[in-house]
């Protein structure tokens, strides 16, 4: 399943970090984020229900990057 | 700019303040300088405190290697080293507001890049004025709007879904669609597309797809994922600054370790304030932010720029296949000719020609074959149908009937060779109709597909774009296409292939490129999806409304005109020069720094150009590919 995220960051280094932060999260099969357009498309694993993943993507990204945000 | 923005913009603004009231204030030698110390380190908390705060959570959270812990390193070690050296705090405090002027800078910038792209782009319609069974109109979320629903959009609005005029005449902008300025005009009947912009009448239009299905939300769908597929200079950079920053890193800190120790073991004095400072503007140099944010500030930028001229390319790695096109093969009709046939030539007229056209258009007026209708349409308003009895159709061959009176035969070879007629042969390409009226040959009218009238001019301009080879593959007759190619200049020519041989000519052409260069083929994308994903790069056009071609194409012209095809490979190419320049240029320019740095000939202001001053011209670079010339 591939859904899509508006995210806020503030620089292009910063969302590569996202990117690579979401795709090391647990449930996530693929992650691109895009930041000329700020958003975040995830792929999750068979099965992985998002709404479970999502919380545990934001703290990964928190991580790596303290002030950036996902909603969803 | 946001609220984030102004706030950053009010702290360096009170920091340069402070900044130059407490140059000219006499504390140099208040309290053994600590006055002083403390007085600077009011400015440079107000501008830096978050880049301080960003660098320590990184250590936290072990990711110390970013432009935030290279900034807090630099401008805290030059205040700590004015403390116990210069008693000069200005460097450390002016790393940090430049930084920060540069970082308020480049997001700015982006902002507005992004601003602009979505103008470009305004193609989203926000509501729908929906038709209720009663006759009620009520505004509605264009997500709400089911197909086969009636919904009216008045002067000034944008169509909501894609659908058919049920009433109504108007002109509409498609100008944030295909990029073509002229307003199309529409009538009843008439499939109008999402995203027009609706201009003179009222349209009452029976939707024919869902919102989410229509053509704007497609192509906002294409240009906002455009950028998710990366170029390998995008690529590049990335794995670049991966490596880049901690290694710069190590250097700055070996740079401020290994002189001073072995110049201590060797018996000189260590200078370790001097390697210090020197290790410290290293750092500042080293920041790969110009880097980072140019490069896909460029793609995306070229993909507004193209998209603005109703060209969507796909993703950022495109660029770079279309710039190295070197071999551009296409498809014919609805490719470089119209794909509408029409009457092109009469010849050998026994009677007058119009007399001809007029008598044959009635003949064959009971017939709504593609020819047939080519005829009506040339011959105007030929008469009252009724005067037209006894039509007989042989298949294949043509038709007989009487027309006024007259017995009127019109059709192929076959037909005149079944009537003995004697008739001329024709040497010009296209579909031929021989006449013979009461049993005398008349002439014969050439009907052939036009090509469009920017044909000839698109070949020249690939051609001039250094193109090295233009092929026509065609499904088309030879005579036809080897007169098609000769009119318009193009180099090669395969006729009378099926679809699958179009691919497999592809693939021949594809081994004899060269290895630098790539193929391009264009197509009008309804049957063409299998060549289109074959070739290197696969150019769709008139696309507007075929989801058949925008799936299938990496790049996708909004209208049919085929000058964009040398249009897109120019933008392409500037796109990649940008990059390049920008790449060369920033990584030159640190690169001296950083050797001048460690030879300790740079200053910690040079420091501050190598780092802010490189971001800001790079990214002024980047934004040279939103602009198309026309």
């Amino acid at each position: 399943m591939k859904k899509t995220y508006a995210i806020d960051v503030d620089c292009a280094n910063c969302a590569a970090k996202m990117e690579e932060a979401t795709r090391r999260t647990e449930g996530v099969a693929d992650c691109t984020v895009n930041f000329m357009t700020l958003k975040m498309t995830v792929t999750f694993q068979e099965g992985a229900n998002p709404k479970e993943v999502m919380p545990h993507v934001l703290a990964n990204c928190r991580k790596v990057e303290d002030d950036c945000s996902i909603t969803f | 700019m946001t609220r984030k923005q102004k706030s950053v913009f009010i702290r360096i603004l009170i920091a340069a303040l402070l900044m130059a009231v407490l140059h000219f204030l006499p504390i140099d030698d208040v309290f053994n300088g600590w006055l002083a110390f403390v007085l600077y380190l009011i400015p440079y908390l107000c501008v830096g405190y978050d880049v301080l705060r960003k660098a320590y959570k990184g250590i936290r959270n072990r990711q110390p290697f970013d432009e935030n812990f290279l900034m807090a390193v630099a401008s805290l070690g030059a205040i700590l080293l004015g403390r116990v050296r210069t008693g000069d705090y200005t460097e450390g405090a002016a790393v940090m507001l430049f930084y920060q002027i540069g970082e308020l800078f480049q997001s700015y910038a982006v902002g507005k890049s992004r601003r602009n792209i979505s103008a470009l782009m305004d193609i989203r319609p926000d509501y729908a004025n929906l038709l209720k069974e009663d006759g009620t109109v009520t505004r509605v979320d264009p997500d709400e709007v089911e197909i086969g629903q009636t919904v009216v959009v008045s002067p000034g609005e944008k169509i909501p879904m894609d659908g058919i005029i049920l009433s109504g005449t108007s002109s509409l902008d498609t100008v944030a669609l295909t990029g073509e300025s002229v307003p199309r005009t529409v009538r009843e009947g008439d499939a109008v597309l999402s995203g027009s912009i609706n201009q003179s009448g009222v349209l009452h239009i029976r939707t024919t797809h869902d919102f989410s299905e229509s053509t704007a939300s497609k192509i906002l769908d294409l240009v906002e994922n455009a950028s998710s597929q990366k170029s390998r200079s995008e690529q590049f950079i990335t794995r670049f600054a991966r490596i880049y920053t901690p290694a710069v890193c190590y250097a700055a800190l070996a740079l401020a370790l290994i002189p001073p120790l072995v110049l201590y073991l060797t018996g000189q004095d260590p200078m370790v304030a001097e390697w210090i400072t020197r290790a410290l503007t290293f750092l500042v140099i080293s920041c790969p932010c110009a880097l980072v944010i140019s490069i896909p500030l460029t793609f995306f930028a070229g993909i507004g720029g193209a998209s603005s001229a109703g060209i969507l390319i796909k993703g950022s790695n495109y660029f770079e296949t279309l710039a190295h096109a070197g071999i551009v093969a296409f498809d014919k009709t609805g490719t470089m000719t119209e794909g509408v046939f029409e009457v092109a030539e009469i010849h050998h007229a026994a009677i007058p020609e119009k007399e001809l056209l007029r008598l044959t258009a009635l003949a064959e007026s009971f017939s709504n074959h593609p020819i047939s209708r080519s005829l009506q349409e040339a011959a105007g308003n030929p008469g009252d149908a009724s005067l037209v009895t006894s039509t007989q159709e042989i298949s294949g061959e043509g038709i007989r009937a009487t027309v006024e009176g007259h017995d009127v035969l019109c059709g192929n070879e076959k037909l005149m060779a079944r009537f003995s007629m004697e008739y001329a042969h024709c040497h010009s390409a296209g579909t031929v109709v021989h006449v013979a009226i009461d049993g005398q040959y008349c002439g014969h009218i050439l009907i052939a597909d036009r090509i469009k009238p920017t044909a000839r001019e698109a070949i020249d301009a690939l051609h001039a774009a250094g193109i090295r080879k233009t092929v026509m593959l065609t499904g088309d007759r030879e005579a036809v296409a080897a007169s098609v190619a000769h009119d318009l200049g193009i180099d090669a020519v395969q006729s009378e292939l099926l679809p699958q041989e179009k691919v497999s000519a592809v693939e021949t052409l594809l081994k004899e490129k060269q290895s630098a260069e790539t193929l391009l083929f264009v197509g009008d994308g309804i049957n063409d999806a299998p060549v289109l994903s074959r070739a290197d790069i696969g150019i769709a056009m008139g696309a507007l409304g075929s989801d058949a071609a925008i799936e299938a194409a990496d790049v996708v012209l909004m209208d049919d005109n085929p000058c964009k095809i040398a249009k897109a490979i120019r933008i392409a190419r500037k796109c990649m020069r940008i990059a390049y320049e920008n790449i060369i240029f920033a990584i030159g320019v640190k690169l001296i720094c950083l050797v001048l740095g460690a030879l300790g000939l740079a200053s910690m202001w040079i420091a501050i150009f190598a780092d802010v001053g490189v971001m800001v011209l790079a990214v002024l670079n980047a934004i040279r590919a939103l602009r198309v010339q026309n």
